[in-house]
C-alpha cells in the first residue's frame, strides 16, 4: 500500500467510516461505495443529509452516482489526468491551504539540482534506464533527493511502509517480475547518513527548485481542456468538481476522498493514489475530521492480512522480508540498511528483535543474531502473478490455498488454471467445492482429468461463526468474533489446519541437524488451550487440537520474556509498542498491533462499549495504539490550536502540558508544538512539534516523493497499456515506462490503439455477489437476486454491433473470449476522447464454472500486467472487442443443484441459555 | 408477577409463519407508553387481529412445536389481562432462549456487526448488531446471507482427495490427510534442498507457495506466515492484497 505510505507514512485509510458524516464534500472516485460497501455508505448519506455535497467521478453511472449530487463520467484509466486537473486548479487559482502546506508538507523543501521532471523529458524522469516500456528508475542517478542545507543528499528513501522500494534500482522488494539476485545498489547509511544541516527549504515557496514550484510546473499542462480531451468529460465538469472541493476545504471545512479498487487495479495505481494524496494535502484535508483518504477495501481482513504479512516481501508490521544480499546478511546490517535515524522508524531494531523472539523464543539469543539467519531470504519476485506464471511452466511443486480462488478470481484466470494443472500437489481449504478445487474436472476449457497430475487435498473449512479470531476492517479496526458453535462434520478452522500441520512437521523433522531445519525445530508452536475450550452456551467443544487464538493474539501484542504476570503465570504482556526493547527482553509478533492485548483478560479487539461520541474508542481497537484518525496532529495549527472550532479533533493543552482531544493523538503526547529538534537528534526527538507525520524521516508529508515509489517522484498521466487512444500529454510515452509484463503465450497483449480491440472494458462488483463467487454462488438467496453474468453497454454501442437488450454478446481479448447477456443501458455512454468516440463496457467479475449458477468469467479476459511497485494488475482498464451472439466451445454447467429451501430442523426446545430474542445483553424479565 | 413486555411500536413479529398486528395502532391511542405497557387489555374490543400464514406453512411440525411457556405475556393471559388465546400468547420468536454471540460479517471490509443465535448446538439465525457503531444493525444482502453461508447443503463436511490423474474425488479421514500432507511438504522441501548446489544452506523454499489470508482471521494469517516462512522457509506467501 505504498500510495498512501509513501505520501503520508502508513499504507492505510487515514480516517474511519463514520467520519464520512463529518465531511462537507466527499469525492468518490474509483469506488462504487453504495454498491460495494452499502452499509458503510450510510455515513456518506449522513453527510449529505447534513448539507454536504457528494461527487462521483466514474466511467459508469452507478448506484453511488444515483445518490450523489454530481456525477462526472470519465474513461477508465484516465484518473491521473482528472486528478491532475484538480491539482492544477488548486495551484493556479491559489486555493491551497498555505499555512498547512508550508508547515505540514515538503512543499518548501528544495530538490537537488540534477533532478529533471517528466515535463522536460517527454514523460520520463531523470534516472531512467531502459526502453520506455519495462525499464526502471535509479532515483539516485536521477537526483530525486533533497538538497541538504550543507551538501547534497542523494536520496531520502523511507523505511517501513515504503519498504517495497528503497532498492528501486534492483526492482527488489518491488517485485521486478524478471528480478534476479541483483538486489541492492547501496546501503541505507549511504543514502540517509549525511543530512548535514537537514534538508534545505524555502518557506516562501518561491525557490525554483522547491517542491511547490516543481509541482506547479509539473501539473501546468493539466488544463481543463486537456482533462476534457483525455478523460471524455467536459472542461466545465472538471472546474465544477474542483470548485466544490476548494470551497469545502480550509480551516472551517473539510473534504474527503473515497477510493477502492477502481483506482488500484491499474499499472499506475499507486500514482493515482499519490495524486489524491497531493490534492488532499494541498487542500489541507489530511489528519482532520471529515477529511483524509478513505481506502475502501474489499475483504474482511485484507488490511489485517497485509499488516500481519501473508506477503512474500514483508514481515509482520511492515518490516521488509530480508533479501539474499550482503546488506541483509546480519541483523546489524539489516537494521542499518532498513532502519531510519529520524522519525518513528528509528525503533526498527526493537521491532525486528521482538519479532524474532516471538518466533524463536529461547533459541533467539544475541549470540545467534536472535535467529535472524533462519528467516528465508528472497532473491526475486515471489508475488502471485509471476509465481503462477512459473507454475504454469511446471516450476512449482506444492501450493496452499487458504480461502482464495485464483482459478476464478485472478487476472488472466486461464493462466492461473494452467498453473494449478501443473502442480504436484495442491491444498485447498474452503467451504465449498470451488473452481480452484475442481479445475481438473469442471473447467470447460480443460484437458481430460487423465492428463492432469495434480494431487488435490480439499479440506473443509469452518464457517465464520464456527471459529474465533479477529478481523481488521477498512478503517484499521480490529474486531474479535467469538466462536458460536463447533464446525460442521470434519470441517476445521484454517488455524487448526496450520497448527496441526506444524505439529506434524515438527515431529517429522525432529532430531534433524541440518541447519536449514533448525528454524522449524526452534519455532515456538504451543498454543494449546489450558483447559478444554467451551462454547458460549457452556458446553465443551468437541474439537480436539484447536489452537487458542487468544494466546496467538497475546503473542502478536507482545510480552516481556523474563517477567511473569502473577495473576496468570504467563509472561507479562506489554501495553504497547513503546515498551518494546532491542535486547531480546521483549517478544512481539507484530509491533503495530501492540497494545491490542495489554493485560490479562483485556482483549481490546473484543471490547464492545459504545460511547456515542463519534470516535467510539472502546468498540474494538484500531492500530496504531487505538488512533482513529491518522496524523491527527494536523487537525491543529502549527501552534497547536484547532484550525477551527467546527473541525477540532486533537490540540495542545498548555495547562496540562500535553496533546488532548477526542482522539488518541497520533503524535508524542508530551511534545509541545514549539519543540525544535537539536542538531543530531534521532528518532522521534528529531521531529519538530509542528511536524505531524511522525513516520516520515522529515516529519512532513511528501508531495514530492524522493523515494518510496518506483515509477517516479510525481504522478504522470500514462495511458493503460491496452488503450485505444494515444497519450495526449506525452505522445512519445504511451504507457508507464516501468510497468511489469509477463511474457507468456497465454498472456498476449493488444497493441496500443489497436483497431482490432477498440472498446475500453472495466470489471466491477455487485452488491449481491462476492469476488469470484465462492462465498455467493453457492447461496440460493443471492443467486436468486443476481442469477446471471451480464455486460453493461451503451445503446450506441449496442446499435453499432446489432446487440439487443437481453440478447447474447461475446467479448474478446487476446487472452480469451467470453459470452454474456447484454444489459443495454443509458448508464453507460460513449466518451469523446481526442476527437474520436470511445466506447466503454462494464463487466461484473462474479461468475465462473462452480456453484449453483455458473457463467463465463470476466477475469479470463484480463492480462498479467502489473504496476511496478506492488504488482497490482490492470483489470480496470483493458481493450476488447464486442460482438453480437454467443461464443463457440464448451460451456460450464452448474456443479451443484440450487438449494432454494434450507432444510434444517425446528429450533431445539432447550432451556433458555442466555437472552430472550431481540437485543444482546437483554435480561429476561427486565 | 412481572409486567408484560414492552412490545414493538407497530407490530410484533412472532414465529416466522405468523404475524400479529398489535391493537394500539388500530385503536388510535397513543399506545403502550401511555397505557403503562398493558394497552392491549383495555382496547380488546376494538382489536382487529390478523393472522398471516406463510405460503406452504400449515398445521404441521411447526404447529406441533407450540408449547405453553411461562412468558410474561402468557402469564398476563392466564390472569385474564390479555385478549389473546393461550396459543397466541405462547408464540414467540424462534430466537427466544437462544445463545447470542457477537460476530463480524465475513464479507467486505466495512466490518458490520452481527448477532449469531445458536441453540442446542444449532445455528438459528444471524442478524445485524443494532449497537454496532458502523452498521447500526443493518446488513447488506451479502451480510444478511451469512446464515446461508454456514447452514448450506453444499458445504464440505469431509476431506475430499483427488489422486493424480484420477477422475473422481475420494473421501478421506482428517488424520490421513494431515499425515499425508505433512509428508508431501517434507518430501518436496527436502527434494529442493537436495537439488541445490553444494554449500547452499539457506532456509529458502522456492517450489512451495501459499495464497490467501484476506478472508480468514488475523491470527490465522500470523500462524501461516510464522510456520511457512519463519519455520519452513517458504518464500511465495501471498494473499489478496496488492496495493
Amino acid at each position: 500500500m505504498p500510495g498512501l505510505g509513501t505520501s503520508l507514512g502508513r499504507g492505510a485509510a487515514t480516517n474511519y467510516q463514520q467520519d464520512l458524516a463529518n465531511s462537507d464534500c466527499i469525492l468518490f472516485m474509483g469506488s462504487n461505495m453504495a454498491e460495494a460497501h452499502p452499509v458503510g455508505f450510510r455515513w456518506a448519506m449522513r453527510a449529505k443529509e447534513a448539507g454536504g455535497t457528494l461527487v462521483h467521478v466514474d466511467p459508469r453511472f452507478t448506484r453511488t452516482s444515483a445518490m450523489c449530487d454530481v456525477h462526472v463520467g470519465i474513461r477508465s484509466g484516465s484518473d491521473i489526468a482528472f486528478l491532475g486537473g484538480l491539482v492544477r486548479y488548486v495551484l493556479e487559482q491559489d486555493r491551497y491551504f498555505r499555512e498547512y502546506v508550508v508547515h505540514y508538507t515538503n512543499a518548501a523543501t528544495i530538490i537537488a539540482e540534477g533532478y529533471e521532471d517528466s515535463e522536460d523529458l517527454d514523460g520520463l524522469f531523470s534516472g531512467y534506464r531502459g526502453d520506455r516500456r519495462t525499464g526502471r528508475y535509479d532515483p539516485r542517478a536521477g537526483q530525486w533527493g533533497y538538497e541538504a542545507a550543507e551538501g547534497v543528499i542523494p536520496e531520502w528513501a523511507g523505511a517501513g511502509p515504503e519498504y517495497r522500494m528503497f532498492r528501486e534500482e534492483l526492482g527488489m522488494l518491488g517485485h521486478s517480475l524478471e528480478a534476479g539476485p541483483q538486489m541492492y545498489s547501496r546501503s541505507r547509511v549511504e543514502s540517509t547518513g549525511e543530512l548535514a544541516g537537514g534538508p534545505a527549504s524555502d518557506p516562501s515557496l518561491e525557490h525554483p527548485r522547491c517542491v511547490f514550484q516543481i509541482l506547479r510546473r509539473h501539473f501546468a499542462r493539466y488544463t481543463p481542456e486537456f482533462v476534457a480531451d483525455t478523460c471524455g468529460c467536459s472542461a466545465d465538469e472538471l472546474v465544477r468538481v474542483a470548485e466544490l472541493l476548494c470551497s469545502n476545504s480550509g480551516r472551517e471545512r473539510t473534504s474527503m476522498v473515497v477510493y477502492a479498487l477502481g483506482w488500484t487495479q491499474h499499472t499506475t495505481g499507486v500514482q493515482v493514489i499519490r495524486t489524491a494524496a497531493i490534492l488532499q494535502l494541498l487542500l489541507g484535508n489530511i489528519g482532520r475530521p471529515g477529511g483524509g483518504i478513505m481506502a475502501m477495501r474489499g475483504h474482511s481482513t485484507i488490511q489485517g492480512s497485509t499488516d500481519l504479512a501473508t506477503l512474500y516481501d514483508s514481515l509482520p508490521g511492515y518490516l521488509p522480508q530480508p533479501c539474499a544480499d550482503e546488506s541483509h546478511d546480519t541483523l546489524d546490517s539489516y537494521v542499518r540498511y532498513e532502519g531510519l535515524s529520524t522519525g518513528y522508524w528509528a525503533n526498527y531494531r526493537k521491532f525486528i528483535v521482538s519479532l524474532l523472539k516471538a518466533w524463536y523464543g529461547d533459541a533467539a539469543t544475541p549470540e545467534n543474531d536472535f535467529g535472524f539467519g533462519w528467516i528465508p531470504r528472497i532473491d526475486g519476485d515471489y508475488s502471485q502473478l509471476p509465481y503462477f506464471e512459473a507454475m504454469s511452466k511446471g516450476e512449482v511443486k506444492g501450493y496452499f490455498l487458504f480461502g482464495q480462488n485464483p482459478a476464478g478470481g485472478s487476472p488472466n484466470a486461464g493462466l492461473h488454471r494452467a498453473g494449478l494443472r501443473n502442480l504436484d500437489w495442491l491444498v485447498v481449504v474452503d467451504w465449498f467445492e470451488i473452481e480452484s478445487a475442481n479445475f481438473w474436472k469442471d473447467d470447460p476449457g480443460t484437458p481430460p482429468p487423465a492428463d492432469i497430475r495434480t494431487e488435490v487435498f480439499l479440506l473443509p473449512a469452518a464457517a465464520a461463526p464456527e471459529k474465533e479470531g479477529s478481523l481488521t476492517n477498512t478503517q484499521r479496526l480490529l474486531q474479535w468474533h467469538d466462536k458460536a458453535l463447533d464446525p460442521l462434520g470434519d470441517s476445521r478452522s484454517d488455524a487448526w489446519y496450520v497448527y496441526q500441520l506444524g505439529k506434524r512437521l515438527k515431529q517429522l523433522y525432529a532430531g534433524s541437524t541440518d541447519p536449514r531445519d533448525q528454524a522449524l525445530l526452534h519455532l515456538t508452536w504451543d498454543y494449546d488451550f489450558d483447559e478444554p475450550p467451551t462454547l458460549p452456551d457452556g458446553s465443551v467443544s468437541r474439537i480436539a487440537g484447536e489452537p487458542d487464538l487468544e494466546q496467538v493474539l497475546m503473542e502478536i501484542n507482545g510480552y516481556r520474556v523474563n517477567e511473569r504476570d502473577p495473576a496468570t503465570g504467563r509472561p507479562r504482556l506489554v501495553g504497547g509498542f513503546g515498551e518494546l526493547e532491542e535486547d531480546g527482553s521483549t517478544a512481539c509478533g507484530c509491533w503495530i498491533y501492540s497494545g491490542v492485548y495489554p493485560g490479562p483478560g483485556r482483549n481490546r479487539a473484543r471490547e464492545r462499549r459504545r460511547s456515542h461520541d463519534g470516535i467510539e474508542a472502546e468498540w474494538g481497537w484500531a492500530w496504531p495504539h487505538n488512533r482513529r484518525v491518522l496524523y491527527n496532529r494536523a487537525s491543529a495549527d502549527p501552534a497547536g490550536n484547532p484550525w477551527s472550532e467546527r473541525k477540532k479533533l486533537v490540540w495542545w493543552d498548555a495547562s496540562l502540558g500535553r496533546w488532548t482531544g477526542a482522539d488518541e493523538p497520533d503524535f508524542d503526547a508530551g511534545t509541545p508544538p514549539g519543540y525544535q529538534p537539536p542538531p543530531g537528534a534521532e528518532g522521534l526527538a528529531a521531529i519538530a512539534g509542528s511536524q505531524p507525520f511522525i513516520m516520515k524521516p522529515d516529519g512532513v508529508a511528501w508531495l514530492f516523493a524522493p523515494g518510496g515509489v518506483k515509477d517516479g517522484p510525481l504522478p504522470v498521466h500514462y495511458e493503460p497499456v491496452e488503450s485505444p487512444v494515444e497519450n495526449l500529454l506525452h505522445p512519445g510515452q504511451h504507457s508507464s515506462p516501468v510497468l511489469r509484463y509477463l511474457e507468456n503465450p497465454l498472456n498476449r497483449l493488444a497493441e496500443p490503439m489497436s483497431p482490432e480491440f477498440p472498446v475500453v472494458a472495466t470489471t466491477y462488483r455487485l452488491t449481491e455477489h462476492y469476488l469470484s463467487g465462492p462465498m455467493s454462488r453457492f447461496n440460493s438467496w443471492l443467486n436468486e437476486l443476481m442469477p446471471e453474468m451480464f455486460v453493461e453497454l451503451s445503446p450506441e454501442l449496442a446499435a453499432e454491433r446489432g446487440i439487443v437488450p437481453g440478447g447474447w454478446l461475446t467479448v474478446r481479448t487476446p487472452r480469451a473470449r467470453i459470452e454474456a447477456r447484454a444489459l443495454v443501458t443509458r448508464r453507460m455512454r460513449p466518451f469523446r476522447v481526442a476527437g474520436q468516440v470511445v466506447h466503454q463496457i462494464g463487466l461484473p467479475f462474479h461468475w465462473a464454472y462452480a456453484g449453483e449458477v455458473v457463467g463465463d468469467n470476466a477475469n479470463d479476459l484480463t492480462a498479467l500486467l502489473a504496476d511496478p511497485n506492488v504488482s497490482m494488475h490492470e483489470a480496470k482498464a483493458f481493450a476488447c472487442q464486442v460482438e453480437a451472439g454467443r461464443r463457440e466451445g464448451n460451456r460450464a454447467e452448474p456443479t451443484v443443484r440450487s438449494a432454494l429451501t434450507l432444510h434444517h430442523g425446528p429450533a431445539p426446545d432447550t432451556p433458555g441459555a442466555a437472552q430472550p430474542e431481540g437485543r444482546f445483553g437483554h435480561e429476561p424479565g427486565a | 408477577m412481572s409486567a408484560p413486555p414492552a412490545v414493538g411500536p407497530e407490530r410484533c413479529s412472532g414465529h416466522w409463519d405468523f404475524e400479529i398486528e398489535l391493537p394500539e395502532r388500530r385503536s388510535g391511542t397513543t399506545g403502550a407508553k401511555e397505557a403503562g405497557g398493558v394497552s392491549m387489555r383495555a382496547r380488546a374490543s376494538s382489536t382487529s387481529m390478523r393472522r398471516l400464514v406463510a405460503p406452504g406453512a400449515g398445521p404441521g411440525p411447526r404447529a406441533a412445536s407450540l408449547v405453553w411457556s411461562t412468558t410474561p405475556l402468557a402469564e398476563a393471559v392466564l390472569m385474564g389481562q390479555e385478549p389473546y388465546s393461550r396459543q397466541t400468547a405462547a408464540k414467540h420468536s424462534r430466537l427466544r432462549g437462544a445463545t447470542v454471540t457477537e460476530g463480524v460479517c465475513p464479507y467486505c471490509a466495512v466490518g458490520c456487526g452481527q448477532l449469531i443465535y445458536t441453540k442446542g448446538g444449532q445455528l438459528l439465525d444471524i442478524e445485524g448488531h443494532p449497537d454496532h457503531p458502523v452498521s447500526e444493525g443493518t446488513l447488506c444482502p451479502k451480510g444478511a446471507n451469512a446464515f446461508q453461508l454456514a447452514v448450506n447443503p453444499h458445504r464440505l463436511t469431509t476431506v475430499r482427495y483427488r489422486a493424480p490423474y484420477a477422475d473422481h474425488w475420494e473421501t478421506r479421514p482428517l488424520d490421513w490427510a494431515l499425515d499425508r500432507l505433512a509428508e508431501r511438504v517434507k518430501a518436496t522441501r527436502d527434494a529442493e534442498f537436495a537439488a541445490q548446489p553444494e554449500g547452499r544452506e539457506d532456509n529458502a523454499v522456492r517450489t512451495i507457495g501459499s495464497l490467501g489470508g484476506a478472508t480468514i482471521d488475523n491470527e490465522e494469517n500470523y500462524l501461516i506466515k510464522k510456520l511457512l516462512s519463519g519455520g519452513l522457509g517458504i518464500l511465495s506467501i501471498e494473499n489478496q492484497a496488492r496495493i
